[in-house]
């Protein structure tokens, strides 16, 4: 699985450029899935129907394909870039950092003459690609960089740019590449522009009219020196969400997802989010409403370019969907 | 002319009957369906040419709504408390002239004179809270003949030509946003039919939320969407080397992405391709600032491919806007010769 974490992570992909991804995506899921579209966003909607039919109800799973990003605002006389941020970039990530455009340039991240014992304003930060001027520069205003930074692997812990939400992508391709028996109709949705409001997640979940839904993101953990206290910690399994500022998970369904990591002795984690929600939001208030939870993967930094995972925990959020798909479920009122 | 009778019309965002009666008139000749939905957009249905299978839906929306305030109370000495309706910057207020409710009452929004400043007070912006409209009334009773609570405000502002009379093209007026878009899609009503079928909606409600742009495409589903707009023009010098925005003078400014939404890159090359070969001068918005109808549009239903075009304006969401009429023209024109190309949406030929 480390390969298509590594490949997963290390690509192009920030919101409303996500096409990189997908066409990855869209090559190693095409033996394990009986069809594949691309919607009017972008979004990815791949389905698997039951084995033996009829089908138990209609099962969304989503991952989000997009990156926190940068787009270029403006090109001064001199060649450098202006930018707003796509998604929640802080300044302090990226003093010094690198970034890449969908063409390929490089950039490095500058800043104005600054006091350095007060955290930057965004708006004095600019790119530089090296350009002297706008008509010498390679790259044009509106386009978006993502941050530039290789993955590794490091005992049991998988550290990458974009662990959100590459390592729920990944998780979905694992899934399908290993998923023999569902007696659900499966939409695998890779979404778009989720870091900029849900977007993807919120017109694919009224195309697809599932009746329950799940999305595959990641979680903040409460393991480091000084951090939040939450009771997540890298390495003690999947988490099964219970709440973050945006929903409610299903308290049927989280039970559900409890009570099947539990008879499969699989390792699971509950987990409460402070701040922070993920397409399960957009999934549960869709139509008529959608019984909706999240598995979330636990990850260290968040929404910096050096987000750890661990594999443990990847591992187990693969098998706890082959089980949930094996299984009918019973929500309860 | 019509950008004229518009930017001058009472249309604070709730209350767009006046600008909806004008554009009805405008339009009805050159629709084929003319209706208006529940919230108060105003839906136009331009039926494709004869002889198009199966025709191409294609939204444009326009918002009939501007910025202005509402009377919240009436005080016992007949100065009236207000609240802004949209985003308006507070310290616009003071002193400005508005014109109260369909009488078109006019007041003027009070302000400390400048004697009577203490420092601090030059420094501070006073807050909306302590703002009263001075209607000339003595007593609330008085006061109450002539307005309501609930009654909107809108700026005083005439319509008017800007700059040097036989040299300029720019114009002043208030409500550029989005009158403008407003006399761009009233343009494109008229003429001959296209080979797309056009929904055109003059919408509701854009200011407060883009609500009515959510519904009436959900009513719509069309296959494809552009707003129009009049949008944010900052192009006087500055001592820092920043963006200006847009720049008066250089044409429709196409949005890349704003905070609403991220335009479709295909509709997007498909302006700029346009543009080009018809030889329309065209500029791009800077990205992740403000937003428009299509941010409500492109999230309907499964999703509908959307994006946004606009007549550069500067100083909008205040008492007075100057476009170029120059910018006006060159946005007709182009959405004009984008719309035959969209016939073959999801394949246009590029």
């Amino acid at each position: 699985m480390e390969e298509i974490v590594r490949e997963l992570t290390e690509a192009y992909g920030p919101s409303g450029a996500e096409g990189k991804v997908r066409e990855l995506i869209q090559e190693r899921i095409a033996p394990y899935v009986d069809e594949q579209r691309v919607d009017a966003l972008g979004n990815l909607i791949a389905c698997k129907r039951a084995g033996a039919s009829p089908a138990v109800g209609r099962l969304m799973l989503a991952a989000h394909m997009d990156e926190i990003g940068l787009i270029v605002s403006y090109i001064d006389e001199k060649g450098f870039l202006r930018f707003h941020p796509m998604g929640g970039v802080f300044p302090l990530t990226l003093l010094g950092g690198r970034v890449v455009f969908e063409n390929g340039t490089m950039g490095v991240i500058g800043i104005e003459r600054w006091q350095e014992d007060k955290i930057p304003p965004m708006d004095k930060l600019f790119i530089d690609v090296g350009a002297a001027s706008p008509a010498e520069c390679p790259v044009k205003v509106g386009d978006i960089a993502g941050f530039h930074r290789p993955f590794f692997a490091q005992g049991t812990r998988w550290v990458g740019k974009a662990m959100d939400d590459r390592i729920g992508c990944a998780v979905l391709v694992e899934f399908l590449r290993q998923v023999k028996e569902t007696i659900y109709d499966l939409y695998v949705v890779f979404t778009v522009q989720e870091e900029i409001g849900l977007r993807g997640a919120m017109v694919s979940a009224f195309a697809v009219e599932p009746d329950v839904a799940i999305a595959v993101d990641i979680t903040t953990t409460g393991d480091y020196p000084e951090s939040d206290k939450m009771a997540v910690e890298l390495g003690k399994g999947v988490a099964i969400k219970v709440k973050d500022s945006g929903m409610i998970a299903h308290p049927g369904l989280r039970r559900h997802l409890v009570q099947l990591a539990e008879k499969a002795g699989i390792p699971y984690q509950l987990e409460v989010l402070r701040r922070g929600t993920t397409d399960a939001y957009a999934m549960q208030v869709s139509r008529e409403g959608v019984p909706a939870g999240v598995l979330s993967i636990p990850t260290r930094y968040a929404h910096t370019p050096s987000e750890m995972v661990d594999q443990r925990d990847v591992r187990t959020a693969v098998d706890l969907l082959l089980h949930l798909v094996a299984q009918p479920m019973e929500l309860g009122g | 002319m019509l950008l004229q009778r518009l930017s001058d019309a009472f249309g604070v965002s709730g209350c767009e009957e006046e600008v909806r009666n004008i554009l009805a008139q405008t339009v009805r000749p050159y629709v084929d369906e003319l209706r208006t939905d529940s919230l108060g957009n105003l839906i136009a249905i331009k039926r494709a040419r004869a002889g198009v299978e199966r025709p191409v839906r294609v939204m444009l929306a326009a918002h009939m709504d501007e910025v202005g305030l509402m009377i919240t109370r009436i005080e016992k000495d007949g100065l009236l408390r207000f609240q802004p309706v949209g985003g308006i910057d507070p310290r616009l207020f003071p002193a400005k002239r508005v014109v109260i409710g369909k009488e078109r009452v006019p007041g003027v929004i009070g302000v400390k004179p400048i004697h009577l400043l203490k420092p601090e007070e030059r420094e501070r912006v006073t807050p909306v809270e302590q703002m009263y409209i001075d209607i000339g009334a003595t007593s609330k009773e008085t006061a109450e003949k002539r307005v309501k609570v609930g009654d909107y405000a809108a700026f005083a502002t005439r319509f008017g030509p800007h700059g040097l009379e036989g040299e300029s093209r720019l114009v002043r007026g208030k409500a550029f946003d989005d009158r403008a878009g407003c006399a761009v899609l009233a343009a494109v009503l008229q003429g001959d039919p296209y080979p797309v079928e056009l929904a055109a909606v003059f919408t509701v409600q854009e200011e407060v939320g883009l609500r009515g742009a959510r519904v009436a495409a959900y009513a719509l589903a069309p296959d494809v969407a552009i707003a129009l707009e009049g949008t944010i023009c900052d192009d006087l010098p500055k001592e820092k080397d920043q963006s200006p925005v847009t720049r008066v003078g250089k044409g429709p400014a196409i949005t890349l992405a704003d905070r609403s939404v991220v335009a479709d890159r295909r509709l997007v090359r498909l302006l700029v391709d346009t543009a080009e070969q018809a030889g329309i001068p065209y500029q791009f918005k800077e990205p992740a600032l403000g937003g428009t109808d299509a941010g409500a549009i492109h999230l309907t239903r499964a999703g509908v491919p959307s994006a946004a075009l606009a007549v550069p304006s500067r100083y909008i969401h205040g008492p007075a806007s100057v476009l170029s009429l120059d910018d006006l023209e060159h946005t007709i024109a182009l959405v004009r010769a984008v719309l035959p190309r969209l016939q073959d949406w999801p394949e246009p030929k590029v």
